[in-house]
């Protein structure tokens, strides 16, 4: 089977966003092999069954205790948490990249993760002044500044408000990948690009709040403030901030995590996380931007000629391959799942195309579930693996033709000291044993 | 549509309409007080918005800054370890490995008041009174070879001081300077004769907890 040409459905008639994506050349198993993007004909040496073991399995013959005694009541579990069994699914961190782990990262377990929600207790954390616990009773959200009338809300004056939203996005910190510049350095999709998370939030459009206190003629940004020990405040356009920004309470179904801003933060589609202010107590309307540090001293990109690029917001389009990887490498020969994650801050992803040959030759993947603008694209391409070395990349499109460039085609732009906005092509080495190394290609 | 209802529509409907609150004035929330908006409003911008009254020197700065700061930013502003480097670096943002501190690369001076006023010292935020926070900007100046040793901060002479590298930045120029990543004619078979492996995560070895044993594959 040729798979080349089986991909144009989905990349066809993108102006519309669909949701769930089961066109009838996409539900059709399909198998891709190194000879396969080749070009030969494939998926005709599958291999045969495994060997039926001498003796009988005791996993079925033997009762075990969870089939025989009773087990836990509903009391027991109040707010329950994932199976003990899962305790090596956690956020992890990587201690040498900072001096304090009140102002450090965390990354999220892509490679433990399926669909395209990651779980609230998952998602990464990049906090400035450690995590703020804030009695929600005790927060206000001021606006202020430009304004005919400064506001002061409570949560539930907020709550009370009508039009509210729910919407998924992902959230991505600009420097995801930014330890790769230079060539592969962390063995692991969690730590090359684990500073993302997709999850539905809860809240009212910031617009509405805007157009309680009235917004004066001559103002052009928002000034969004933290009330956690780091004050963290960003710059937003008033343009931004009117299309499509929400002043969120709400995550996955439930409250914020204290982590992620609890009671309140701001959500600024496709821009990056660091604008995501948490702990959000102020909102003040100005005529020119503040020009902070997060907006100077952090967040802008140095190019090779020593000037720097600021208001670099938009996080641009992106893929990983999530499985394989290096904490997540291949145990069995014949047909296995590789999957991975595309996103774009500009608009919902296309296309996906992978290759295992590092590049040679590209098949367009299969995308499943939800296809939503500025939010995780979950995409799976069916391997039939005969223990050969594989050079694994992804490439995403989104809806505006941008195609994810490669490290190099990056680098020839920018150089290698940017630290931000690194989207380029992934590279995963799966030997023959099956384990896998990041790496890079030429 | 029988007589009851027609009256029944025309009562829902009434109801509805008296329901969904149309979007303007909501009466949510109340107006802040002015004591209210002045305690939060600790911003400072470039053009000296937000800039308190008040003045410190260089040598207040120092004393200051030795006892409030050094432990974590060096006593030269070097940085402690991996503290956050604040003095040097100039003319180093070509380099291979740049240095980018307050001197060398920050553009406006007004976010290095801003953001000392509100997030420093670490741990201890918003506890510097206005002159402290002019002193240890003037020290930070000092250091950074920008300003003399007997130097002055003040609200009024703020908006002199440039730094070096205020003209070093640029708005985002991503749609035109790398205009060629959109809508690029993509090669799907034979895209290059050979690929070779450039460099290994494993070779620099930096990963914690990386899975030291090879798995088994059956
Ligand atoms: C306990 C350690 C500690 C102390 C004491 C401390 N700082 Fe910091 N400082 C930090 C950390 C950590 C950061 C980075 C925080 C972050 O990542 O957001 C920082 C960042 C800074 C920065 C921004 C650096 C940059 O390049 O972006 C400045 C300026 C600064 N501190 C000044 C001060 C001053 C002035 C004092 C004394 C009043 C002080 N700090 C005291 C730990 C400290």
């Amino acid at each position: 089977m040729d798979l080349r040409h089986k991909s144009t459905d989905q990349v066809r008639g993108n102006e519309r966003v669909t949701s769930g994506t089961s066109g009838k050349t996409l539900d059709r198993r399909r198998f891709l092999t190194a000879a396969g993007l080749a070009g030969a004909a494939v998926a005709t040496s599958m291999p045969a069954l495994a060997q039926s073991p001498t003796k009988p399995d005791p996993a079925i013959t033997e009762l075990p205790d969870w089939s025989r005694y009773l087990g836990d009541g509903v009391a027991a579990r109040p707010y329950g948490s994932p199976s003990k069994f899962e305790k090596n699914v956690v956020r992890r961190d990587v201690e040498w990249l900072t001096a304090s782990r009140e102002s450090s990262v965390n990354f999220t377990p892509l490679h433990e993760l399926d669909g395209i929600i990651t779980p609230s207790g998952l998602c990464f954390e990049r906090h400035h002044g450690g995590i703020a616990e804030i009695d929600p009773a005790q927060h206000r959200l001021m606006i202020s500044g430009l304004v005919d009338k400064p506001l002061v809300f409570t949560m539930e004056d907020l709550k009370r408000f009508p039009g509210r939203v729910n919407k998924i996005y992902f959230l991505e910190c600009a420097a995801n990948s930014g330890m790769e510049w230079r060539g592969a350095q962390l063995n692991g999709c969690q730590y090359t690009h684990g500073m993302v998370h997709n999850v539905m939030y809860t809240g009212i459009p910031l617009k509405t709040l805007l157009d309680q206190a009235g917004v004066r003629t001559n103002a052009k940004w928002i000034l969004a403030e933290g009330s956690d020990s780091a004050a963290m405040t960003r710059s937003i356009p008033l343009e931004k901030a009117l299309k499509d920004c929400i002043v969120a309470w709400g995550m996955n179904g439930e409250a914020l995590r204290p982590e992620q801003g609890y009671p309140l933060r701001i959500v600024v589609p496709g821009w990056e996380g660091n604008m995501w202010v948490k702990w959000l107590r102020r909102i003040k309307v100005g005529d020119e931007p503040w020009q902070h540090r997060e907006e100077t001293s952090k967040y802008t990109d140095l190019l090779a000629d020593g000037k720097s690029r600021r208001f670099t917001y938009v996080m641009d389009a992106k893929s990983v391959v999530t499985n394989p990887s290096p904490q997540a490498p291949l145990k069995h020969k014949g047909p296995n799942v590789l999957t991975g994650l595309a996103w774009s801050g500009r608009g919902h992803i296309t296309r996906v195309d992978v290759s295992i040959d590092g590049g040679k030759n590209w098949s367009t993947a299969r995308i499943d579930g939800p296809v939503l603008p500025m939010s995780l694209t979950r995409f799976y391409v069916d391997i039939n693996w005969s223990g050969e070395e594989l050079l694994v990349q992804s490439r995403a499109f989104d809806s505006t033709g941008y195609v994810q460039p490669t490290k190099e085609e990056l680098r020839k732009v920018r150089g290698v000291n940017s630290i931000y906005h690194n989207n380029g092509i992934q590279t995963w080495l799966v030997h023959k044993n099956g384990e896998t190394e990041n790496v890079e290609v030429s | 549509m029988s007589k009851s209802l027609k009256i029944l529509c025309a009562v829902l409907a009434l109801a509805f309409l008296s329901y969904p609150v149309a979007a303007q004035k909501l009466n949510l929330g109340r107006v802040a007080l002015p004591e209210e908006v002045a305690a939060w409003d600790i911003d400072v911008r470039p053009d000296g918005q937000g800039l308190p009254p008040g003045k410190g020197s260089v040598k207040q700065g120092e004393e200051l800054f030795l006892a409030q700061c050094a432990s974590c930013h060096g006593e030269f502003g070097e940085g402690a370890g991996r503290w956050p480097v604040l003095a040097g670096g100039l003319n180093s943002l070509k380099s291979d490995r740049p240095e980018k501190t307050v001197g060398s690369f920050w553009p406006y001076l007004s976010t290095v008041y801003d953001y000392i006023r509100r997030a420093m010292p670490y741990g201890n935020a918003q506890s510097l009174s206005a002159d402290d926070t002019y002193a240890i900007v003037a020290f930070l100046l000092n250091m950074n070879n920008i300003v003399p040793d007997d130097f002055v901060l003040s609200k009024e002479n703020f908006g002199k001081v440039k730094l070096p590298n205020a003209e070093g930045f640029y708005d985002d120029d991503r749609e035109k300077a790398e205009k060629a990543f959109w809508n690029k004619k993509v090669c799907m078979t034979n895209c290059k004769k050979e690929v070779t492996v450039l460099n290994k995560a494993r070779a620099i070895d930096v990963t914690p907890e990386e899975n030291k044993n090879a798995p088994k594959v059956d």
